[in-house]
């Protein structure tokens, strides 16, 4: 952290373009509500209240104080930067290999995608040997499956490696 | 009095030898999450959360609740000795806490911040013990107006006291509102908002949110940051605690201050991480030494601590009492109470007295128990956040992984709570506060009910939230704290340069 944000010579996303984008995502959330509201009904009904009367205010108290949030990043003349690009390579750094090992999960059950996430984190990220890397990696799913199964007895998705070995 | 009694029946069920091992485990553990980036009291209990369904509620609530102490505890550690709070409620200690450990007085930092925490925590246990079945009778009477009275002064006192831009409060507030709706109408078994989507039928699981939110968002925030991590050591000792004890009643008026501000923010459910501000903001203006507030003061340690666990520890007031969780933290606990068949309001002080008042006995025990763990294993918990950050890191994404998988056993949760930690990083980065968020999940549909009730009662006249003198009064008092940063803005001008700091 020895460069602050608002040094002009870093190049990045600026903080309040990412301030209208979040504004607008909840604006749409709230825009949803609204409509998912109107399709089940807001008035009064033989119950008192139809379902979506509630949701419906809620949605638009959602969509008011989203458009003054949007508005308000939009007048906001500061240049500060949201993360200079190098940061935000190292966020993604996390956010890739996790979107993989949640759609790996499924397949290969969650004692090998996270045996790969972790011994790739330590590989890639950290640079460790490969002593060091497997026992982690692997030492951990030892102590996950003794703790949850046997344990607590909950039961983790598995893969076709845990048929293979019968477990 | 009554409670006296029901209290020392409490003692008597909490104190077995599995209960206090589940105290040390749950200590042992909170102070590792609280030490560690990433983990958090809501996202810890939350992960563990599933592994409490098969024990019985007492020892479960005794295991979560030491956990949430615990982790109390950590946040101190890290602020000190590596001047990275663990914990937003932690930022304050290092105003003074990290400058002392510089000077060589780690040791003296960590004493005054442990015990200055258990203090806090104490006074707001006793609080909590006098005022909770008071609180709890009187809500007895409570019709669905009164009961969505409260409702809207807990979530008016998040926009009117929270340090976010009032409209963002509001935003992320009503977004958790919103994610609650998702799913099956409580009230008419209606589906909603579901949009044909089979995934959303079951709605959203606040626990994913917290997992997510919270735990990953951390995750990638302190990647963001990418910290390294350079802390002092820690040297405590029997001699340094021992002298510290003897130097600390000098400072009863700042720790008596502290704690009333801080039962008060945690009642009210502005939580701890305000209260640890304010306190040290008041504590720097009262104290002669203020100027030299910031360079190692060892009052600027006592003040936000004792704050922070008053806080943390009364905001278990109004989710016993009332239903009504005054943290993160305590609203993933009243979401246990749900998951483990309890129905967590001031009924619970008449059906379920054994599981209360141990609860409340396991809090002095809990605290008494933290207090020793974290003097005598300071070093283990300092050599934690030494191991590097990549190793912890996925570490701690499998863990959250595995945690949100257990709620409901469903993979699909396990996306959602991606989705979540994105969106979590996204908020935090733009200042939006995701406190009213997760509890506005977990509460949504009980402040919906009660609102529609309510409507039903008057036939959809708004009158009847003014249709008595107390659901007026509760009212009126939401009212002012939505609309507080207007009133107190001459009060506000006198604080502010304080909290800046």
């Amino acid at each position: 952290m020895s460069r602050s944000p608002d040094d002009p010579e870093m190049s990045g996303p600026r903080h309040r373009h990412v301030e209208m984008g979040v504004a607008a995502v909840i604006l749409l959330l709230g825009a949803i509500t609204i409509f998912g509201s109107l399709k089940v009904g807001i008035g009064w009904g033989a119950e008192g209240p139809k379902s979506g009367f509630f949701p419906f205010w809620i949605g638009l108290l959602i969509v008011a104080a989203s458009a003054f949030n949007f508005v308000r990043a939009y007048l906001d003349s500061s240049r500060k930067l949201f993360a200079e690009w190098g940061q935000i390579s190292q966020v993604l750094k996390i956010v890739w290999p996790m979107a993989i090992y949640v759609a790996a999960v499924p397949w290969l059950g969650i004692y090998v995608s996270s045996a790969l996430l972790i011994i790739g984190f330590m590989r890639w990220l950290g640079r460790y040997g490969w002593p060091l890397t497997l026992g982690i990696g692997l030492g951990l799913q030892v102590v996950i499956y003794v703790t949850f199964e046997k344990w607590f007895l909950l039961s983790l998705p598995k893969g076709p490696l845990e048929d293979l070995l019968g477990l | 009095m009554e409670s006296i009694g029901d209290l020392m029946g409490g003692f008597a069920v909490v104190l077995s030898w599995q209960n206090l091992l589940y105290m040390v485990i749950g200590i042992v553990l909170g102070v590792i999450i609280g030490v560690l980036p990433g983990l958090g009291g809501a996202n810890g209990v939350a992960i563990l959360l599933p592994l409490t369904f098969s024990m019985s509620p007492t020892s479960a609530i005794i295991l979560l609740s030491c956990i949430y102490w615990g982790a109390l505890f950590g946040g101190a550690i890290t602020s000190i000795l590596f001047n990275i709070p663990g914990e937003p409620w932690s930022v304050a200690t290092t105003f003074d806490g990290h400058p002392m450990a510089q000077n060589g007085k780690a040791g003296e930092a960590l004493t005054a911040a442990f015990t200055s925490s258990f203090v806090g925590a104490l006074f707001a246990v006793i609080v909590i013990t006098l005022a909770a079945p008071l609180v709890a009778s009187f809500a007895l009477q409570f019709g669905p107006a009164e009961k969505f009275s409260v409702f809207f002064l807990a979530f008016c006192s998040f926009v009117g006291m929270g340090k976010e831009p009032p409209t963002k409060t509001i935003a992320a507030m009503m977004l958790g509102f919103a994610l609650a709706a998702v799913g099956t109408d409580t009230v008419t078994g209606q589906l909603r908002l579901t949009f044909g989507s089979t995934e959303l039928l079951g709605g959203f699981d606040f626990l994913i949110a917290v997992i997510g939110l919270f735990g990953i968002g951390e995750i990638l925030l302190t990647m963001e940051e990418g910290l390294s991590f350079k802390g002092k050591a820690a040297g405590i000792n029997r001699k340094v605690v021992l002298q510290t004890w003897k130097e600390l009643p000098r400072y009863w008026v700042t720790s008596l201050r502290s704690c009333l501000i801080g039962c008060w923010m945690g009642i009210t459910p502005a939580g701890a991480t305000p209260a640890s501000f304010m306190s040290y903001g008041i504590a720097k203006r009262a104290s002669k030494n203020g100027d030299k507030f910031g360079t190692g003061e060892i009052e600027g340690v006592i003040a936000p601590e004792t704050a922070a666990h008053a806080a943390g520890t009364s905001a278990l007031l109004p989710m016993l009492s009332l239903g009504v969780p005054g943290s993160p933290t305590a609203a993933v606990l009243l979401g246990g109470l749900l998951i483990w068949g309890l129905q967590p309001g001031p009924l619970l002080f008449v059906e379920q007295k054994e599981f209360v008042w141990g609860l409340i006995a396991s809090m002095y025990l809990g605290n008494i128990v933290g207090l020793v763990v974290v003097l005598t294993m300071v070093p283990f918990f300092a050599a934690i956040l030494r191991i590097p950050f990549a190793i912890v890191a996925p570490v701690i994404l499998v863990i959250c992984a595995i945690g949100a998988y257990t709620v409901h056993n469903n993979a699909f949760d396990v996306v959602m709570m991606l989705v979540f930690g994105v969106a979590g990083y996204l908020l935090k980065k733009c200042n939006y506060p995701l406190a009213p968020l997760v509890l506005a999940i977990v509460l949504g549909d009980k402040a919906e009910e009660a609102f529609r009730q309510s409507l039903l009662i008057s036939q959809g006249s708004l009158g009847v939230f003014w249709s008595s003198g107390l659901v007026a009064t509760i009212m009126s008092l939401g009212l002012i704290a939505l609309f507080w940063p207007f009133l107190s803005t001459l009060y506000g001008k006198a604080l502010t340069p304080a909290l800046r700091k």
